[in-house]
């Protein structure tokens, strides 16, 4: 650090001689010296560093994205795989010869099964059933896709209310200490481990809630939601409760000077005018929840049971990526359906994550434009 | 002054931010339907003064009062006052221009609605009623769904008044509503308070004294917290009898 403030301070000097000598020569006045463009070298390469960082941080998100879609496209692309899955439906059908034929057909039916189009995967992914390791694997996604929803279903409609709530009070009507208390211990609650969500959930939640509601099934979707709201409450809260108290205040003041009551105000004036702002939050919170993988992965019972009973067993896409990634063949059938969830998964946060800086960014601005 | 009783009463008005004062001692009678403007450099405490006579004080943290406000002859810092009746009977127009981000109809009917009127009949009615005063009417009465921020500042300055006249009230407090307006602006937004003045009592803060000259029938000068001076207007300006306001009104300091 010390050697580049001397580096800078010696380059400034030199160069303030050379204008100088310059602008003499040239013009003959101190004015012109003065003007002339100088070389910082400290700021040139502290701006460099800046960018340099910057691009780096945007292309690992872009390399994580080639990654993870390239994994997954085999399934799609590679015709040597549409015919193993097009042998594999063979199989079915006649089940005893197996072994000898999958081996010798893998390579050479890449000619032959040309025209399938990857429809054996297709119809494969869209089954109800998945049994990624057996002697038949089945890749039906949709338990999986179920199982997610219902989860993120239950968490959201349960955190939503909560956070929504909270942040209101902590915006419009608690006292200031009460923010200055509420506020920072509620965000602590979005850094807490994951783990440790999961684990009270699987062990004191879990018993609680069976007792409590008689449930058939001690760990299931409606446990793994709830457990699950307790990390998305303060995503929802903590972005709301700024959208509230960005409000300008001479709107408020406004609706206080017309006689509104606090309750009036908060419900006509700054609920309305942070709308967006409540939106993205709450979109925030459900790319929380879906992408959400240790919590669910303890508490829902991981079963890929395909119902829309919310208090059976489930598995959800994440956990599936998280219980199975590790065992898996590199490279197989099943490792590409692992990256093709994670293609998924990766798509809908980041769309929801692309429509809430959308809201918040746009939105909000927008409407606070000459205010 | 003249007349019965002042419509707005201070006695002996103290206001401290904390620990610091802002309003030393102040004592002032306020005529009915008259405008009354109150001028000063800034931080004088004229801000602060119009503020408390609508209680929009009570919204600041460790705010304290001494001495009484009286409206209509009743304190207004009396435990027994409603606040939020208080406030619909002193209506409020601030510095700069605050329409809610809703249509031109939805700003003027939210103080009504808020009072519980649903009847979409008398709602419109009060809204045209309310634009008409404000001198707004014929500008907007075809897009009445466009929003309040779509409009020029001074168009939203008038639709805050609209607004405020909405509710009703008896005293209108003007918190420099011009100074962020262009002249032509200022000069609609005057001669309507000149109009207003037949049916309301208007308290108005300016920086700007040619304006207190113009619109207004008494002049209160604020200097450090303290009413200095307070007479009509016209005397004021002419004949000051404090030597503090002679140099404040000749432009010596502030």
């Amino acid at each position: 650090m010390n050697a580049l403030g001397s580096v800078e301070t010696s380059e400034n000097r030199q160069t303030e001689i050379n204008s100088h000598n310059i602008g003499e020569k040239k013009y003959g006045g101190n004015t012109r010296s003065l003007l002339r463009k100088r070389f910082r070298i400290g700021e040139f390469l502290v701006e460099k560093f800046i960018t340099v960082v910057a691009l780096i941080s945007f292309v690992m998100i872009i390399l994580i994205f080639v990654f993870v879609f390239r994994e997954a496209s085999p399934i799609f692309l590679s015709k040597e795989q549409d015919a193993s899955m097009v042998i594999e439906e063979e199989q079915e059908t006649y089940g005893e010869i197996d072994g000898t034929l999958r081996v010798t057909t893998s390579g050479k039916s890449s000619l032959e099964t040309s025209g399938g189009e990857g429809k054996g995967t297709l119809k494969n992914l869209i089954g109800t059933t998945w049994q990624p390791i057996s002697e038949q694997p089945k890749y039906g996604l949709l338990p999986l896709i179920v199982g997610s929803f219902k989860v993120t279903i239950v968490a959201v409609l349960f955190a939503t209310p909560i956070a929504l709530l909270a942040a209101l009070f902590t915006a419009m009507f608690a006292p200031k200490w009460a923010k200055e208390v509420l506020k920072p211990s509620i965000e602590i609650l979005a850094g807490f481990p994951s783990v440790v969500i999961g684990f009270f959930a699987l062990i004191v939640m879990a018993t609680v809630f069976q007792n409590f509601f008689g449930f058939e099934y001690r760990l299931n979707a409606f446990l793994g939601g709830i457990a699950l709201s307790l990390a998305v409450i303060p995503i929802i809260f903590t972005v709301t409760e700024d959208s509230l108290s960005r409000v300008p205040k001479v709107l408020t003041e406004a609706s206080f000077a017309l006689g509104a009551t606090k309750w009036q105000t908060a419900i006509f004036v700054v609920f309305p005018a942070a709308t967006p702002g409540i939106f993205a939050a709450i979109l925030l919170g459900i790319g929380r929840a879906f992408g959400e993988t240790m919590i669910v992965m303890m508490a829902t019972g991981n079963a890929a049971i395909f119902s829309v009973n919310f208090f059976e067993p489930v598995r959800t896409m994440s956990a599936t990526i998280g219980a199975e990634m590790a065992e898996v063949i590199f490279g197989d059938t099943h490792y590409n359906i692992l990256f093709l969830i994670g293609s998924i998964l990766f798509i809908f946060t980041f769309t929801l994550n692309a429509i809430a800086e959308v809201f918040i960014r746009q939105r909000l601005m927008k409407r606070f434009q000459g205010l | 002054m003249e007349k019965d009783y002042p419509k707005i009463q201070t006695v002996g008005l103290s206001l401290f931010y904390g620990t610091k004062q802002a309003l030393h001692n102040v004592s002032i009678k306020i005529p009915s339907h008259h405008v009354t403007a109150l001028i000063g450099p800034s931080g004088c405490g004229k801000s602060t003064f119009l503020r408390s006579l609508n209680r929009m004080n009570d919204l600041i943290e460790d705010v304290r009062i001494e001495g009484k406000v009286e409206i209509d002859q009743i304190d207004i810092y009396n435990g027994s006052i409603d606040v939020v009746e208080l406030r619909k009977k002193v209506g409020m127009i601030f510095q700069k221009s605050n329409p809610f981000p809703k249509s031109i109809y939805d700003n003027v009917a939210y103080g009504p609605r808020i009072n519980g009127i649903k009847d979409k009949r008398i709602l419109d009615d009060i809204v045209e009623r309310s634009l008409r005063r404000a001198a707004l009417w014929d500008e907007v009465k075809d897009d009445l769904k466009k929003s309040g921020l779509a409009l020029s500042g001074g168009q939203q300055q008038r639709l805050c008044i609209a607004r405020a006249l909405a509710v009703d009230p008896e005293i209108l407090l003007m918190d420099e509503p011009a100074s962020a307006l262009d002249p032509i602006a200022t000069s609609k937004i005057e001669e309507l308070i000149y109009e207003l003045k037949e049916n309301y009592t208007i308290v108005i803060v300016t920086h700007n004294m040619q304006q207190a000259a113009r619109v207004s029938d008494f002049t209160a000068f604020f200097y450090l917290g303290e009413l200095i001076e307070f007479d009509e207007t016209k005397r004021l300006f002419t004949s000051p009898a404090k030597k503090q306001t002679e140099d404040y009104i000749t432009g010596r300091f502030g």
